[in-house]
């Protein structure tokens, strides 16, 4: 019986090598296939190729919005986007593998050293959610601080109710949680009772979880939870533009090199974006447009 | 006579070669499982080992503030997420195993053949499902319910930081469900294995039935529950997304009310936006997952090898 539970194991264990073996081959040859930079223009000048772009997570709804409008007025262009997060994205442009990099952060020393170009083409807000229930609905900059460094524990501090402070953030590496550490000055000093690795599980955490706290992309802001206004500044797209809004970060379109120095069709890519039809997309996906 | 000879050699010949094609497929393909077994072993030494030089294997192991994505002194210390892994485990099986084992019991001695017939499959459904599933349902039901007794427990405390009750508690809770069907399968089936004579000796001898079991079964089937308690420890000890959703997350210390990491999440939770040696120290906690699952790959191998011995 034992023998023959671990032959049937043993043998389930050879198929799944065998069928990792076959993907990872997959793999490699899409990895070429992506890598061949299709930039013959024809007399009628006309694009065609592919345009590939790796990173950040936070960038999925612009970069996916861009890559549907760029390649309906382009039909001879492909653009595809992995969403691998911004570290993985400006490895992988600088390893050149992509034509882009995207990063929600802004780039690190060591990546500019290496050669990539940071290129801002939006600006993100970033938004303090509460539950619905929760009536503390302003917050000054200190008393977030407070909250995040673990010096205010309890909403009734803070003019709330009697109810312990549950403090959700993002995982360390996370663009969002390096920008909201950053811009608050807080950067090490965090004591978070949850770490979640998306902005998906934090939206539903916090909504489900009374007297939770969390911060995420302004975007993705629904009815589930409430955004917290920041020293009296309510979270919307008028008062970051306005500068009022402190809790903001930039979306980075990283190259290796300079624009200019990038092929025909990358340049379309970004002359697009600044465009006034990208211009559009940047702001219907809920980011603002950087001038 | 001499055409049926012709014909049965060359018959032969075609047999033969299919037997020899088949040989050379079947080979192929255990290579292939070598192969992928060899080349994960050296590239998790040669992605685990660059970090522990580089930071020091005292400060990645025996350090316990775990800030790697800090500008100013970044820190990689990964002992509250060893312990973690430890001790949840160990607490998965406290709890998973004696329901295991008992269910067990009930399963291949007490139940009739039809009350058998019926709960096994529902165990076996239990082993089926998804364990992203699990998570899903820990926050919904598991974590609400801990969130509520956290706060009756610490209602006077300051200095408790509430989980919302995402904890190690949750985690453990969850993990103690999904060993349950590789525990109550494998002791089940040792505990079938046991030749009736032994039990019809204990009644000759007046024992009842619960005596019996207790006494004569359960001893006699003792290395298969062993082994099914070394099963468990493994599932437990590599399982990632329940525990991800349910356990909080944050670098702690592992007692029931904090939010911990383990091994597993602290891989999954960081791997997508870690850079340079933050990337390197996450392959050395991969690393260091490896060689916990390795050691009890080893040890589950030898205790099978001990039971086929027993049972012939």
């Amino acid at each position: 019986m034992l023998n023959k539970m671990m032959n049937k194991f043993r043998k389930v264990v050879a198929v799944a090598c065998v069928a990792g073996l076959a993907l990872t081959g997959c793999g490699n040859e899409n990895a070429n296939s992506t890598s061949t930079k299709g930039t013959e223009s024809d007399t009628t000048k006309k694009l065609s190729g592919t345009i590939s772009l790796a990173g950040s997570t936070s960038m999925e709804k612009l970069a996916n919005a861009l890559q549907e409008a760029f390649m309906e007025e382009n039909p001879g262009v492909t653009v595809e986007v992995e969403y691998s997060g911004s570290s993985a994205g400006v490895e992988s442009l600088i390893s050149g593998s992509v034509d882009i990099g995207n990063s929600s952060r802004a780039l690190k020393d060591s990546e500019k050293e290496s050669g990539a170009v940071e290129n801002i083409v939006a600006i993100d807000g970033i938004a303090v959610i509460v539950d619905k229930n929760n009536t503390v609905v302003d917050l000054t900059k200190d008393e977030l601080i407070s909250i995040y460094t673990g010096a205010a524990t309890n909403w009734s501090e803070l003019g709330g109710a009697d109810q312990p402070i549950v403090v959700v953030g993002r995982e360390a590496g996370s663009g969002t949680r390096g920008a909201f550490e950053e811009l608050l000055g807080i950067e090490d000093a965090c004591t978070y009772a949850n770490e979640l690795s998306s902005t998906g599980a934090v939206m539903a955490t916090v909504a489900a979880t009374p007297g939770a706290i969390g911060y995420v992309s302004l975007d993705v802001i629904d009815d589930s939870v409430i955004a917290v206004a920041l020293n009296g500044v309510a979270a919307t797209v008028e008062n970051i533009k306005g500068g009022s809004y402190f809790l903001s970060r930039p979306f980075v379109m990283a190259t290796k090199g300079a624009i200019s120095e990038q092929s025909e069709l990358v340049q379309a890519w970004f002359g697009f974006i600044q465009s006034d039809a990208g211009k559009s997309i940047v702001e219907q996906v809920g980011l603002i447009v950087n001038d | 006579m001499i055409k049926q000879e012709m014909s049965l050699s060359k018959k032969q010949k075609g047999k033969a070669i299919v037997e020899s094609v088949a040989k050379y497929i079947f080979t192929i393909c255990a290579i292939a499982s070598i192969i992928a077994v060899f080349s994960i072993t050296f590239y998790m030494i040669q992605k685990g080992t660059p970090a522990l030089f580089e930071v020091g294997i005292k400060e990645i192991l025996f350090h316990t503030v775990w800030e790697p994505a800090s500008k100013t002194e970044p820190q990689y210390g990964i002992l509250y997420i060893i312990l973690t892994s430890i001790v949840g485990t160990a607490m998965a099986i406290l709890i998973g195993v004696p329901i295991g084992v008992l269910a067990a019991i009930f399963l291949s001695e007490v139940a009739s053949d039809k009350v058998a017939a019926l709960v096994k499959p529902v165990v076996e459904l239990l082993a089926g499902i998804p364990s992203v599933v699990y998570g899903l349902l820990g926050i919904m039901i598991l974590n609400p319910l801990i969130y509520q007794l956290e706060q009756k427990i610490y209602a006077d405390s300051t200095t408790h930081q509430f989980t919302g009750g995402k904890n190690l508690l949750a985690g453990v809770l969850v993990l103690a469900i999904m060993i349950l069907p590789t525990v109550i399968n494998m002791t089940e089936s040792s505990l079938r294995a046991v030749p009736v004579q032994l039990r019809a000796a204990s009644y000759a001898l007046g024992a009842s039935k619960i005596q019996t079991i207790f006494h004569v079964v359960l001893p006699a089937a003792k290395s298969g529950v062993i082994t099914a308690i070394v099963l468990g420890i493994g599932r437990a000890i590599g399982e990632a997304m329940a525990i991800s959703f349910v356990a909080g997350n944050s670098v702690n210390a592992p007692f029931p009310f904090h939010s911990v990491r383990f091994l597993t999440t602290a891989l999954v939770s960081e791997m997508e936006y870690s850079a340079d040696t933050h990337r390197e120290v996450l392959f050395t906690i991969g690393l260091v997952l490896f060689a916990f699952i390795m050691l009890i790959n080893l040890l589950i191998g030898k205790l099978l090898k001990k039971n086929e011995k027993k049972h012939g």
